[in-house]
């Protein structure tokens, strides 16, 4: 699904090299988790693959499905199927909630050569989607997450990947800032997408989230590298010891 | 020097008046033009020196002649088509008994003022250049006395109950050359109601001037769209006079334009009144947009919201001046005014002078005023769940401009205005 080989990225303005060489793959059906120390690049590593400005490949690249995803824009990654749920969702005061949704899915559906979904067609998925999350009708009305809890955010970036279905979701700290219900809302909400043909990657700082999301790999980022892989008792391991002892073993 | 500088100003504003070719003499309206004529020629035409037009050039706006304007054939349907209304339409400032409706409404009362200045009374006399003279103090408004003198058409609406339906006034522009000069005196008694809808580019050049007296009680409610023609060139002004617990609000459209200038002094004289002034404008290129508003609060507990928002682009240029003046006197006032712009590129411009006098002491007044460009993370986000740049900035563009958009109260003229700007923008796109 997702590949990513010998990713070397440096911040646009600055000459700081923030990924030194990431090689990972993601299959379709599994979920990946990355944990890794504060600055050791998994945010940067979500958005060079989603696309914002400001980051400079330097080396090495990523693909989705076989397409070259570092030579699209970011509407192209998402047509394609990529989904970043954001670490901090951005407000958008003045654009409706429905609005945001109903134009993104007919826009990736336009991208793709499908027919724009009905109203109706619609109004009832996202009702559906909305009900599973505990998103009220209020909350569907409002700006985008203007005025949102974070827990709200979080919450609604999990609507639009249950209404968007993407192949490949990206995950960035989707648990800071949520209590324990909350953080169940969200996982549950991840957990019900999970199928043969979707593949997650869950970027994280506590392990407490991959108790509700079962990943099947996790890797340890450090210093814009992957420096150790394995399976989910890799992220106890994290949990018990913190990252120093990874970081002295590989070293 | 001196002598020879006033000189030609006078000299400028002979050559204006002779081209314009008076209104005849008598009636009833015959004082207030004398009157007006006076004063113009007292004050002047508007000069580049003059404070008051320090960021708009008012060069066109005083030439003799309109300059020419091609007239744009717009492939939309007629704002405001779905609404009930009665229409009335001026062709290049020409009122056209043929393309209007029977000016018949429950509540109101529908005159052409080409026929009230031929009378010896009526009430239009009391209202007619009347509130313009108030509003030449303390800031001169000479293409406002202009009107009042020269004017021979327009309506005259006077509003004894809830009116209907609202009145639609239509501009219609056909001649590249077209020079209209239109007066409107509205008069709601105590208690009345009424909505007015104004749009068209009117003509290539166009002078227009509405009066309007706000009683007791009374709700006035004006949304006005100026027309597309890119050439096209508009001074307009708006007297208000709003007495004790009565509502005012206008709110305006702007889609191109080589030079708008639109004026809106209000003054409230009764307690408890409202009076909000609200304006959206989407300049693209050659394009200048003026709003100069002026609220005088006199009196207890009155509100007011001056709310303006200009999306510019491609070199255009927007201006606001707005003021608040609270007099001795005028304590719980709530003021409130905002003017912000959107600049798409760094070739537009944003020019605004916001001034707030107060001499009550128990008040709350509030400004601001911004300029800035879209907001990268909303624009990035929005890309990241599929939108096309091009849409996203759409999206973001209505969604600066819904806080003007919202202050228009009835939900069918503001869906109206909002699907309007929304199509605008999306055939904008799709032709580059």
């Amino acid at each position: 699904m997702l590949e990513i080989k010998n990713l070397h990225v440096k911040l646009e303005e600055e000459d700081k090299a923030i990924l030194k060489g990431v090689d990972l793959t993601v299959e379709a059906g599994t979920v990946h988790a990355i944990m890794g120390p504060n600055g050791s690049g998994k945010s940067t590593l979500s958005y060079v693959l989603s696309g914002r400005d400001g980051y400079q490949v330097t080396e090495g690249g990523a693909t989705l499905e076989g397409q070259d995803l570092l030579a699209m824009e970011p509407e192209e990654r998402a047509a394609a199927g990529l989904f970043l749920a954001f670490q901090y969702p951005v407000e958008i005061p003045g654009v409706g909630n429905m609005t945001f949704l109903r134009t993104s899915l007919n826009a990736q559906r336009k991208a793709r050569g499908q027919d724009e979904i009905s109203s109706a067609d619609f109004l009832k998925l996202v009702r559906e989607k909305a009900k599973a999350l505990k998103i009220d009708a209020e909350m569907l009305k409002r700006g985008v997450n203007t005025g949102f809890s974070g827990g709200e955010k979080k919450r609604n970036e999990i609507l639009q990947m249950a209404v968007l279905e993407p192949k490949m979701c990206i995950l960035d700290e989707t648990d800071s800032g949520l209590d324990v219900d909350a953080m169940k809302l969200v996982a549950d909400g991840v957990n019900a997408l999970r199928d043969q043909g979707r593949a997650f990657l869950v970027i994280t700082h506590y392990q407490r989230l991959l108790n509700h999301i079962v990943p099947d790999v996790v890797h340890i980022l450090a210093g814009g590298r992957i420096v150790k892989s394995g399976g989910a008792d890799l992220a106890l391991e994290v949990e018990e010891n913190g990252y120093a002892d990874i970081l002295k073993e590989v070293a | 020097m001196m002598a020879l500088a006033e000189q030609r100003k006078l000299d400028a504003l002979d050559e204006r008046l002779a081209a314009l070719g008076r209104p005849p003499s008598g009636g009833c309206l015959g004082p207030a033009r004398e009157a007006a004529l006076a004063r113009l020629r007292a004050m002047g035409l508007p000069g580049r020196r003059d404070e008051y037009w320090k960021f708009t050039r008012p060069d066109t706006l005083n030439a003799p002649e309109a300059q020419e304007a091609a007239v744009f054939v717009a492939s939309e349907t007629q704002l405001f088509g779905e609404i009930d209304r009665v229409k009335l339409v001026f062709v290049d400032g020409v009122f056209d008994a043929e393309a209007s409706d029977d000016p018949v409404l429950g509540g109101v009362t529908i005159e052409r003022l080409e026929e009230v200045a031929t009378r010896d009374i009526h009430w239009a006399k009391d209202l007619y250049g009347v509130l313009e003279a108030r509003g030449q103090d303390p800031v001169a408004r000479p293409l406002a006395a202009l009107n009042t003198a020269y004017a021979r058409d327009g309506v005259a609406i006077h509003v004894t109950g809830k009116a209907e339906k609202p009145i639609a006034l239509i501009y219609w522009h056909r001649n590249t050359r077209s020079d209209a000069v239109l007066h409107n005196v509205v008069r709601l008694d105590p208690g009345a109601e009424l909505t007015l809808l104004e749009n068209g580019p009117a003509a290539a050049r166009f002078n227009k001037v509405l009066e309007v007296d706000v009683g007791a009680g009374a709700a006035f409610h004006h949304v006005r769209a100026q027309g597309r023609d890119h050439e096209r060139r508009a001074a307009t002004h708006i007297f208000a006079r709003v007495d004790e617990g009565a509502v005012f609000k206008t709110f305006t459209l702007t889609a191109n334009g080589v030079l708008t200038r639109n004026e809106c002094v209000v003054e409230i004289v009764g307690d408890n009144a409202v009076a909000h002034v609200a304006g959206a404008c989407v300049g693209d290129g050659d394009f200048h947009h003026d709003d100069t508003v002026f609220i005088t609060h006199d009196a207890l507990s009155c509100e007011s919201r001056q709310v303006f928002k200009k999306v510019l682009r491609n070199g255009a240029t927007g201006v606001f001046q707005g003021k608040i003046l609270v007099k001795p006197g005028a304590q719980k006032t709530d003021g409130y005014q905002i003017s912000q712009s959107l600049l798409l590129d760094g070739d537009s411009q944003f020019l605004a002078k916001p001034e707030l006098e107060i001499y009550a002491d128990d008040v709350a007044c509030s400004h601001g005023s911004t300029s800035g460009a879209i907001d990268e993370d909303a624009l990035f986000y929005l890309r990241a769940r599929g939108v096309p740049r091009a849409e996203a900035t759409d999206l973001l563009t209505l969604a600066f401009l819904a806080e003007a958009i919202e202050e228009i109260e009835n939900p069918a003229l503001r869906a109206d205005i909002h699907g309007r700007l929304e199509g605008w923008l999306a055939r904008r796109r799709k032709t580059g």
